[in-house]
């Protein structure tokens, strides 16, 4: 190998690259806007359905009204609550989400409830089960009910002389002891990598497929196999403007993540802490996983160039290209899925391993031995990828494929 | 000077058996002299200059351009070789002067040689007009001065140029036509492959004739017409093609 040739190609291919505009936009652009046009949307999108259902209120309908008439008094007052005129047809109003609930009161509801007896009265709340915004009518119908229950077992146990601590022989607390970001880890540790491994792939696809099928494409593949570069300098050169496009895009995303969830003045933030989402990852954390996208880096960038190099056309690359993105997305949400952890043997999973480990370093975890296997077999993907890569443009049939 | 020993190229089809591309080709051609070579579509003429090229690699026999074995040394071939053909198309989104300043700079020129050398070409081919606009934005005629001094960037001494006219129009295939005569003039070593007769019988001093991967005949315009008793290339080609085994 050459290194003073394999620069000069290097330094060609990146001019080329950074004039291309779908390498600008998959390796910068997109990887820039992703994450606040996700929040952001995600936040608007959460604010406008949180405000019209505020505004609008949850449209109930009271059957047997006259059994309960305190009841349905503080039921009308409520905010967020609008009661409709009873109607036969509620079953279908509430499977059409016409109405979000109805609450039915059996006869005398109001005076048995004035008395203690073995079967208590019962009132039926209808509801459409899962719908969100039909759940949150029978939240706050539910906590009408609270308080009317706590105020005739407070008027009770006036009666039989006793307070209200009778029912409430000793108390629990709940204390979060984990630090902060293993908290935020546990929560955002899954998702990251996910994104990571994602953007790094979809950095390296465009240049990589560009500066293989591209070239068979445009028919400029002889006029640099005619020149004294030697083939093992043409790939090196070519593959380390891939794998710079791949860091480039997860270095571009990285910042454009942390920017996001960080800078206080954005939305962003404000939602995150409003929703109770912990969003705060160390900064070793961030540099680990970091590492530990290099060797996933020059495993993307390399089987990619080797599927360029035996296509004909981009079109042809792109179509081997767009299954492969689904066998590295599977694994990579894998991490998301809780209680799936890294093990010996998980370690040993391209792409798996990576995510997993991630997991682990976010959520302030440092298991090493399981660390160091992960690394040293990605990078034993990498290799061979790229090994793979460096055979395929020195073969004839495949870079000269009929 | 090229001189090619028993040259052979066989591919393996999709089904796996053999294409024998070019079967045993020798010639040698000098200093100062165009050796054409003449075929039918698929009579191996892409594959023949490839070799020469180093662009594929010899299945048998050898070759030396230059005075480096083609096996032994491609690196140094290539390096002593100008290769232009219509599928040698230039980068788009490189500038004239990139282009050829990074074939320059492959081919171990840098800093004011490289400047000086680019410049010399710019002015004798026309490019400084067009020097600094992207390839993909210039005619075919532009792109052609462009690929010309690709090739003589590191000034090779020996020139290998494959159907280079093919699909140009007239003005374009002239300025390809006068460029291989002048290479020809500096004493290059000069191979060329074409199926149009006239081309071959204006521009070169050898012929040689090749079907289906064999080089049939060889020699001057005038010794082919004195072996095969016919004036006009044309006949003679038929003749030569049609007494192959
Ligand atoms: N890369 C290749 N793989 C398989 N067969 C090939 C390849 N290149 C050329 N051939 C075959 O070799 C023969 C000679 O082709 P070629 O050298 O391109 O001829 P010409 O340039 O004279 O038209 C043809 O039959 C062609 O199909
Ligand atoms: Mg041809």
């Amino acid at each position: 190998m050459n290194l003073t040739s394999v620069g000069i190609i290097y330094r060609k291919e990146l001019i080329d690259a950074l004039r291309d505009r779908r390498t600008i936009i998959s390796t910068i652009v997109l990887p820039i806007l992703m994450f606040p046009l996700l929040t952001l949307g995600f936040g608007l999108v959460a604010q406008k359905s949180m405000q019209k259902m505020e505004r609008e209120g949850s449209t109930i309908m009271l059957l047997g009204e006259t059994n309960a008439p305190a009841l349905a008094r503080t039921i009308r007052q409520t905010d967020g609550l609008r009661v409709v005129a009873p109607s036969e047809d509620y079953v279908v109003l509430i499977s059409e989400k016409k109405l979000r609930a109805a609450v039915e009161f059996p006869p005398n509801f109001e005076q048995e409830t004035r008395m203690t007896s073995d079967k208590p009265p019962q009132v039926k709340i209808y509801n459409f089960e899962g719908e969100t915004r039909s759940q949150v009518a029978v939240r706050n119908v539910q906590k009408v009910f609270d308080d009317y229950r706590k105020q005739l077992v407070a008027e009770r146990l006036a009666e039989s002389g006793l307070t209200k601590d009778v029912l409430k022989p000793f108390a629990t607390r709940e204390e979060n002891v984990a630090a902060p970001e293993k908290v935020g880890g546990n929560v955002i540790g899954g998702l990251f990598p996910y994104l990571i491994i994602f953007l790094c792939f979809m950095g390296s696809l465009a240049p990589a497929i560009d500066l293989t099928a591209g070239e068979k494409e445009r028919g400029t593949i002889e006029t640099i196999l005619a020149s004294p570069a030697s083939r093992l300098d043409l790939v090196v050169g070519k593959f380390l403007l891939v794998f710079t496009a791949s860091i480039v895009t997860a270095v571009v995303s990285l910042a454009s993540f942390a920017l996001t969830f960080s800078l206080p003045f954005l939305v962003a933030r404000e939602f995150a802490k409003r929703n109770q989402l912990p969003f705060d990852i160390s900064v070793s954390g961030v540099a680990s996983v970091f590492l530990m996208m290099l060797p996933l880096a020059v495993m993307f960038a390399a089987v990619l160039m080797a599927i360029g190099l035996y296509s004909k056309t981009t079109k042809e690359a792109h179509s081997y290209a767009s299954p492969l993105m689904l066998l590295v997305l599977m694994p990579a949400m894998a991490a998301m899925v809780p209680g799936f952890d890294l093990n010996a043997t998980l370690a040993l999973i391209p792409v798996l391993n990576v995510s997993l480990v991630s997991k682990e370093v976010l959520t302030g975890n440092y298991p090493w031995l399981l660390i160091l296997l992960v690394f040293a077999s990605s990078w034993g993907y990498a290799a061979g990828a790229l090994s793979l890569a460096v055979s395929a443009f020195e073969r004839e049939s495949v870079l000269f494929r009929t | 000077m090229i001189e090619a020993t028993n040259l052979t190229k066989v591919f393996r089809d999709r089904k796996g058996g053999d294409i024998r591309a070019v079967h045993g080709i020798s010639f040698r051609c000098q200093p100062g002299q165009i050796y054409g070579l003449l075929g039918a579509n698929g009579a191996g003429k892409t594959t023949a200059l490839r070799l020469l090229a180093t662009i594929l690699r010899p299945t048998n026999g050898t070759a030396r351009v230059a005075g480096f074995d083609i096996r032994e040394q491609p690196e140094k071939v290539r390096a002593n070789v100008g290769f232009l053909s219509t599928a040698t198309a230039l980068y788009g989104r490189l500038t004239a002067r990139e282009t050829v300043e990074y074939f320059g700079r492959l081919n171990g020129l840098n800093g004011d040689k490289l400047r000086r050398r680019t410049e010399e070409l710019f002015a004798l081919l026309g490019i400084n007009e067009f020097a600094d606009r992207r390839c993909d934005k210039l005619s075919t005629g532009m792109k052609q001065k462009i690929s010309i001094a690709r090739t003589l960037v590191h000034d090779p001494p020996v020139m290998i140029f494959d159907e280079p006219t093919l699909g140009l129009d007239v003005m374009a295939a002239r300025t390809i036509v006068g460029f291989i005569r002048d290479c020809r003039s500096r004493g290059k070593t000069v191979i060329f492959s074409s199926h149009v007769m006239s081309e071959v019988q204006k521009l070169c001093d050898y012929i040689g004739i090749i079907h289906e991967g064999r080089l049939l005949a060889g020699g001057s315009l005038a010794e082919l017409r004195q072996r095969t008793r016919q004036a006009d290339l044309e006949e003679i080609f038929v003749q030569t093609v049609e007494a192959a085994p």
